[in-house]
């Protein structure tokens, strides 16, 4: 699978609250951050935790605090698959 | 941050009758032995300490080829000083005059536990992992960690294969020190973001 975003681009986590696992922490679900890199490519926990093993890119994202809480001036960089991702 | 109270035994845990169930259950099915299993865990406590995270910052401090390297490729990094392969992908983020990292992780307690020991109970507590992305200068301060107005405080929430480690910013008057000396001024939690060094 190759990587469908790059670094600067501008992401939004998915919002929703799935019914399966995932690692997507709730705090930045409907967030929108920054690329940061390319980490690898590693199995989706969401599929790997049915028995599907599916190796998919994941992404530093960098998110505002004042974004994310309303407040605060520091960053959150969060690590996030491409399917937990899209274009904002 | 009042540390958790960590000096009781962890056998009569609930997780450690999971953990147990786990391990037979793996033995059962022939994907390892008892005597993997603790030769594992043997081998890995026996050389994950803190020690190896502070060489590789010290090296960083005296060498600045290794200090790139330790930024590019952190993994190539552990490797030179002979720890490793590594089971996870470490991605090391440097302190700087207008930068302070720290290292979290609010879904459980990942950490690169081989560079830096097992980690320690506050890093496992709910109020650091919730606090810490929220308000990351309480939680400093709380530490004894006071950074000037004009430092932008980064946290790394590992929630991924990747596993954070802090390259320190070198103490003032540590010069002339050798890579042994300055290790010594290297603590786990400037390791981890909650202490400058």
């Amino acid at each position: 699978m190759s990587a469908g975003f790059e670094a600067g681009d501008r992401v939004r986590a998915r919002p929703g609250d799935p019914d399966h696992h995932t690692r997507v922490p709730r705090y930045v679900r409907g967030h929108a951050g920054e690329i940061v890199a390319l980490l690898g490519e590693w199995p989706l926990p969401d599929a790997s935790a049915g028995g599907v093993i599916r190796p998919e890119p994941c992404y530093a994202v960098r998110f505002g605090a004042r974004d994310l809480f309303g407040a605060g001036d520091h960053t959150v960089t969060v690590d996030l698959w491409e399917s937990y991702l899209e274009r904002a | 941050m009042s540390a958790h109270d960590h000096d009781h035994g962890h056998e009569d845990l609930p997780v450690a009758a999971r953990v147990r169930r786990l391990e037979e259950r793996l033995i059962e099915a022939g994907q390892a032995t008892d005597a993997e299993l603790d030769a594992y865990l043997s081998t890995l406590y026996s050389t994950a300490s803190p020690v190896n995270g502070a060489r590789m910052v010290a090296r960083a401090w005296t060498d600045p080829d290794y200090r790139d390297l330790l930024l590019e490729d952190g993994n190539a990094a552990a490797a030179e000083l002979g720890f490793g392969p590594l089971s996870y992908r470490l991605n090391v983020v440097e302190n700087t005059p207008g930068t302070h990292n720290v290292i979290v992780c609010t879904l459980c307690s990942c950490y690169p536990v081989s560079l830096l020991g097992p980690s320690p109970g506050w890093y496992k507590s709910f109020a650091y992992r919730s606090r810490t992305v929220r308000e990351p200068g309480a939680v400093l301060a709380e530490f004894g960690v006071s950074l000037d107005d004009d430092v932008t405080i980064s946290v790394w929430d590992s929630t991924s294969e990747a596993r954070y480690m802090v390259l320190p910013a070198r103490p003032e008057g540590a010069d002339g020190l050798d890579a042994d000396a300055l290790a010594a001024r290297v603590s786990l939690r400037g390791l981890i973001g909650t202490a400058l060094a």
